[in-house]
């Protein structure tokens, strides 16, 4: 298979902490993503879902199982797979502009077409005006938008998201929804998306893989795909309420054992 | 308090300083003890005019700027180096343990057993001393650097050896330059210490040399005028350390 689909296949995953037992933290998960799908990935914390994500992203070393992207198995990280971080991960001693030129810097692109690049970017998140400032002088979302701008430079097949918006505020991840989609309609991209936010993924994805308490199984895929139609005219219809309705029963079990797991 | 104007700051050294000019005149304090103030800025003015103070300030200055500024290099590359490959770790980590007890003044004299009494003695004293707060800076700082701002620059296509330059050792640098104040502050204890001791040059030379002769107010005077360049090292430190950190707010 080429391009950019995603195959996870029987992965499972040891947490070994420094001390203490180790822990199992995925058991045999399986999961296709085909190209171009937007896939979220919901379940409750501690799941296991965002480790999947960092083995997918190359951070992690796939002992069991095996991961392959475009038909090639993964094996360390690489620009053909952006991520993008709850805490927005930007360098804080590097401005706007400085943090959106780096993958461009890493991908050894001629300087004019960097700057052009950047600034494209960067009005395309709509943060022109802020491109000298530094990471501390702007609100949470600002920082997340510099963060996919930075990821969406070096123009990755496929985009890792982890809980990109879970510490923004409801409004602020109601306008993130609206631009990231905005964004996914001009430069289509695989997207693999980790939340613990049944709504967001419903609103987001194309199907959503439920995963259970640890140690993280996939429990169901949902199909999430609205038939004809945009997704902010779908958020209002029926079909919508029952399918976060439907999800949620699903997730709330499993929550339920990760607090028990937990107490 | 209300007011914090310049006047008021300063106010308690002032105080300090007319206490100290009319105490030995007064004969409240022996004035072949504590020669008062005025005798003392004397004294200093003499020992600037004539050359003593520049010649064995330089001489100090020389010591001191190879002391500490080797031991910034050495210690920002050993303590990245330790945080980042374990095998570094396991090698340095309980060497820098078993040293950072050590009272600094103590390896003087095993430096100048080793060394002699010139200037190479003093350098490698201040460089051990100012060596640990440097490494333990450098190796926190860069234990603490996000592990998603590594991933993020892996993510882009950096090497590890970018990640270590580009990402590590920045990511290091507000705790690495607090330790290196804290080695300023050691640099000076040290300098001034191992030329008291021995030697023919330097300040501290200077301040034993006048000590010996019973030279007072002069002795006073090169006292505070290691005091004064402490301080003054200190504030332009903190100077640019706050210049290089801007992006933190």
């Amino acid at each position: 298979m080429a391009g950019s689909g995603i195959v996870f296949g029987q992965v499972s995953h040891t947490y070994r902490p420094p001390r203490g037992r180790p822990v199992l933290a995925l058991d045999g998960v399986s999961l296709e993503v085909k190209e171009r799908e937007f896939v979220a990935l919901l379940g409750p914390s501690g799941c296991g879902k965002s480790t999947l994500l960092y083995l997918l992203g190359g951070f992690l070393p796939v002992e069991t199982g095996s991961i392959a992207v475009g038909g090639k198995p993964v094996h360390g990280p690489g620009p053909d797979r952006g991520i993008v971080f709850q805490n927005y991960s930007l360098f804080p001693w590097k401005t706007v502009r400085q943090n959106v030129l780096y993958g461009l810097e890493k991908q050894r692109k001629p300087k004019a077409e960097r700057e052009r690049r950047a600034q494209e970017l960067i009005e395309l998140v709509h943060l022109k005006g802020f491109e000298d400032s530094y990471p501390s002088q702007l609100s949470g979302g600002m920082k997340q938008r510099v963060a996919i701008a930075r990821t969406l430079a070096i123009e990755p097949e496929t985009l890792l998201m982890d809980e990109p918006f879970g510490a923004l505020d409801a409004q602020t991840r109601t306008l993130m929804h609206e631009e990231l989609l905005a964004i996914m309609r001009r430069t289509p991209k695989t997207v693999v998306f980790v939340t613990h936010d049944v709504r967001e993924a419903v609103y987001l994805a194309d199907r959503v893989a439920v995963m259970t308490a640890r140690p993280g199984r996939i429990k169901q895929i949902v199909e999430t795909k609205p038939v004809g139609g945009s997704r902010t005219d779908f958020m209002h219809t029926r079909e919508f309420g029952d399918k976060v309705d439907y999800l949620w029963n699903l997730v709330r079990d499993e929550a339920i054992k990760a607090q028990e797991a937990n107490a | 308090m209300t007011s914090n104007s310049v006047f008021t700051r300063y106010l308690p050294l002032l105080l300090l300083a007319i206490l100290w000019e009319v105490a030995p005149r007064l004969h409240v304090v022996d004035p072949s003890e504590l020669p008062p103030l005025s005798a003392v800025a004397m004294a200093w003015w003499g020992l600037l005019t004539d050359g003593d103070l520049w010649t064995n300030g330089v001489s100090s200055f020389i010591n001191w700027s190879f002391g500490l500024g080797g031991a910034i290099l050495i210690g920002i590359a050993l303590g990245v180096l330790m945080a980042w490959y374990q095998t570094v770790d396991d090698v340095a980590s309980p060497l820098v343990k078993a040293l950072y007890p050590m009272p600094k003044s103590a390896l003087i004299p095993v430096m100048i057993l080793w060394l002699g009494l010139g200037a190479g003695s003093k350098i490698a004293s201040i460089g051990m001393s100012c060596l640990l707060p440097v490494i333990l800076s450098a190796y926190n700082g860069a234990r603490g650097v996000d592990q998603a701002l590594i991933w993020s620059a892996r993510a882009c296509g950096a090497s590890e050896r970018e990640v270590l330059w580009e990402v590590i050792l920045p990511g290091a640098l507000p705790e690495i330059l607090a330790g290196i104040r804290n080695a300023v502050a050691i640099s000076f204890i040290v300098l001034v210490a191992s030329e008291l001791l021995v030697g023919q040059r330097g300040l501290g030379y200077l301040i034993s040399f006048l000590g010996e002769g019973g030279v007072y107010d002069a002795m006073f005077a090169v006292v505070i005028t290691v005091s004064a360049l402490g301080f003054f090292a200190d504030r332009a430190y903190l100077y640019f350390m706050r210049r290089t950190l801007v992006w933190r707010e």
